[in-house]
């Protein structure tokens, strides 16, 4: 059972903090599709500095993962300028620049990774190997029967992804800048006449977006993968937004569906471990979460209510 | 002064042809397709590399400049055919998105239906040993069958329960490779390549081997296909009330449902034709270019289509340039890793500038537009003082 836990939780918690981040861009009235691309790309940035980090000061210093986890925000914000100058400057559709920045991404890590590889080592490889992520026990919680699972062998990405998460449910529906962007998303023309600066909001709500979804990304590659590779595209980005839809585009309920993502995949896996069967019939368990997601949009799409403005550039010469 | 009017007629006729609604469909293709060569070549200035040999190896691995030397019986013309018989498959899932695109929907599931088509098409006819006449055919019918069927799976979805065909179509890309990578893996798998087993030749889209005088040539029946398709498309979009319906649901959905239109319909409809030029795409592409199938491997093709579809304007024509110059880069990018040293990945990265500018296309346009004004209005301001000038000396 403590397998299903730990699984579950460091898969559910880089999902989630992707799914705040696309709340923020939708509910400011940007569509993200390009989550994927997003956390992609941080992923990139984070592993390249991971990588270079680990030349000079070797494998034992475990700081490193924390700087990488930072360059990560860093390289996902920047790239997700790209989106947010497509979308909020320059009136693109907002889905096909959401798909443009996806598939953008992955040709540009693909290219960069083996030019950055063919600089640093002198061969031609698409993966970048970015060391194992520490491990830890929460002391005392851990021994509680059943449920100590939970603090057993955290990530420590967990507890940063958990306080950003707190501190980004405070910020949208606390702060004024939150109820401004909420504002953007449901009424862009009110907020302008009530003197707020719509692209402005927009363009950060984007830029916040992308930085929570390379930390998610990065988080990936640490847990999942323990590299950088083109597999960091496994489609996890749109999993965060079937999220977002089943959580009504709120982040409490949607901190839910990640869980349940989470569980389900690795409760799946422990079940086909547990029948015993062969690697190839447990590679087909990797479809559960691509399932699900299907059969919770059918569900829960009809009747959730998505920000009114969505989708809509704003002109403020056309109001 | 004289200078200024020149720098400003040119100015305002370069902005017009730009934002022109009849010369911009032309013109700005061609500005993202530009821009994307003077950014390539500066990436590959910068690697230290050689952007003239790279730049040319891309025409020579295609076939339209001769390289130094051919190995035994291949020649310029090898090389083109099997720059065309990649290109087929290319045009088709171009065309597939197309259709769904006028329609306003978003099938980026072609990677996925290209996949299930080849799959279902491989292990019905490709392994069936039925002769050429009866297995060429039975190929294509499989493969649009296989293809419509899992497209308007997200067309019910999008019209039926309102979920968004992006998310529902890369979901059913992902449950397609895992399904038809399982039964590859433990059905059909070729031990020593780590790939499907081979079709039979008699149920392959490509005639292989054929003697040409002293050159050997294997001609692509796909890329037939393609351009019967071309204008199929064309005259569907164009012609016939479904076109109609499809492209006026594209535009407004509301509007569309107020003036009769069964939107559900259409959006079904479109889905469907989308998913079997898809299929197509795919038979053409794992029965026709290749023979077997890598399983668990989307093609990167199904997301190629996307840039090929927007450059060429979503315009069936269109998009037989457009994906030629994409296949050219896709085609070429082993040949000019092994000749310039640029990582073959470089070929994805510019089909990712193209997709990237031509999205941009809106934006240029509109900023021509604002751009052609001003020197019109300035222009007519300068008559009007002009004028009034006159007649004050008068």
């Amino acid at each position: 059972m403590d397998t299903v836990f730990i699984d579950g939780i460091s898969f559910a918690f880089p999902l989630l903090i992707m799914a705040i981040g696309a709340i923020y861009s939708e509910k400011s009235g940007v569509v993200n599709l390009a989550i994927e691309g997003l956390q992609g790309f941080g992923a990139f940035v984070g592993s390249v500095v991971a990588v270079l980090l680990l030349m000079k000061y070797g494998n034992s210093a475990t700081w490193i993962i924390y700087v990488a986890m930072a360059a990560a925000m860093v390289g996902g914000m920047l790239y997700s300028i790209l989106h947010a100058v497509l979308c909020v400057k320059f009136h693109s559709s907002q889905v096909v620049s959401g798909v443009v920045i996806n598939i953008f991404s992955v040709a540009l890590t693909g290219f960069l990774t083996s030019v950055f590889n063919e600089i640093m080592t002198g061969q031609a490889s698409n993966k970048l190997m970015i060391g194992v992520s520490p491990r830890f026990d929460v002391p005392g919680l851990s021994k509680i029967p059943f449920f100590g699972g939970i603090f057993k062998q955290m990530y420590p990405f967990e507890i940063i992804i958990f306080v950003i998460a707190i501190l980004a449910w405070y910020v949208l529906y606390k702060t004024k800048y939150g109820m401004r962007l909420r504002a953007c998303g449901d009424n862009p023309s009110a907020v302008h006449a009530a003197g707020g600066n719509v692209t402005r909001v927009r363009f950060t709500a984007v830029m916040i977006s992308g930085a929570l979804s390379g930390l998610g990304g990065i988080c990936i590659a640490y847990s999942i993968s323990a590299q950088f590779s083109p597999n960091i595209y496994m489609g996890y980005g749109f999993l965060a937004i079937a999220a977002m839809i089943f959580g009504n585009w709120h982040i409490v309920p949607t901190t839910i569906a990640c869980l349940f993502f989470g569980f389900t995949r690795s409760g799946g896996y422990k079940l086909v471990l547990g029948m015993g069967l062969s690697s190839n019939v447990s590679e087909l368990a990797m479809m559960v979460p691509y399932i699900l997601t299907l059969l919770i949009l059918v569900f829960f799409s009809k009747n959730n209510k998505a920000p009114a403005a969505i989708g809509l550039p704003f002109d403020k010469a056309r109001r | 002064m004289k200078k200024n009017k020149k720098k400003h007629n040119f100015i305002k006729g370069f902005s017009y042809i730009l934002s022109d609604d009849k010369w911009s469909k032309i013109t700005i293709p061609i500005l993202a397709v530009l821009l994307t060569i003077f950014v390539t070549l500066i990436i590959i200035l910068i690697l230290g590399k050689n952007p003239g040999t790279a730049l040319s190896s891309f025409l020579k691995a295609s076939g339209f400049a001769a390289k130094e030397n051919y190995a035994g019986g291949r020649s310029m013309l090898t090389d083109f055919f099997s720059f065309l018989g990649l290109m087929a498959p290319m045009l088709l899932a171009a065309l597939g998105f197309i259709v769904a695109f006028k329609a306003g929907l978003f099938n980026i599931g072609i990677a996925g239906q290209m996949l299930l088509s080849g799959f279902l098409a491989s292990i019905i006819v490709g392994y069936s040993g039925l002769n050429a006449i009866v297995a060429k055919p039975l190929v294509l019918l499989v493969g649009m069958l296989a293809g419509g069927l899992l497209a308007s799976i997200i067309g019910i979805l999008k019209y039926r329960f309102n979920i968004n065909e992006v998310i529902s179509s890369i979901m059913l890309n992902y449950i397609v490779k895992y399904i038809t990578g399982f039964y590859i893996k433990t059905k059909y798998i070729n031990m020593i390549t780590r790939s499907s087993r081979p079709i039979s030749p008699a149920s392959r889209l490509t005639i292989t081997n054929i003697q040409f005088s002293d050159i050997n040539l294997s001609i692509p029946l796909g890329i037939i296909v393609a351009l019967i398709a071309v204008f199929a498309v064309r005259f569907l979009l164009d012609r016939t009330v479904i076109g109609f319906e499809i492209k006026t649901t594209g535009l407004n959905r509301k509007n569309a449902r107020y003036a009769g239109i069964n939107t559900g319909k259409s959006i079904v409809l479109a889905m469907m034709i989308s998913g079997v030029l898809s299929g197509l795409a795919g038979v053409t592409f794992y029965l026709g270019y290749y023979d077997t199938i890598v399983p668990q491997t989307l093609a990167g093709m199904g997301f190629d289509s996307i840039a090929v579809s927007i450059l060429g304007n979503s315009s069936p024509i269109g998009a037989i340039f457009a994906s030629a110059l994409v296949t050219l880069f896709q085609n070429g990018s082993t040949y000019v890793g092994s000749t310039a040293g640029v990582a073959r990945e470089i070929a994805n990265l510019i089909t990712g500038f193209i997709l990237l500018f031509s999205a941009c296309g809106v934006f240029f346009k509109r900023h021509a537009k604002e751009l052609h004004d001003k020197y019109e209005y300035q222009e007519k301001l300068e008559k009007a003082l002009n004028e009034s000038a006159m007649e004050v000396n008068e």
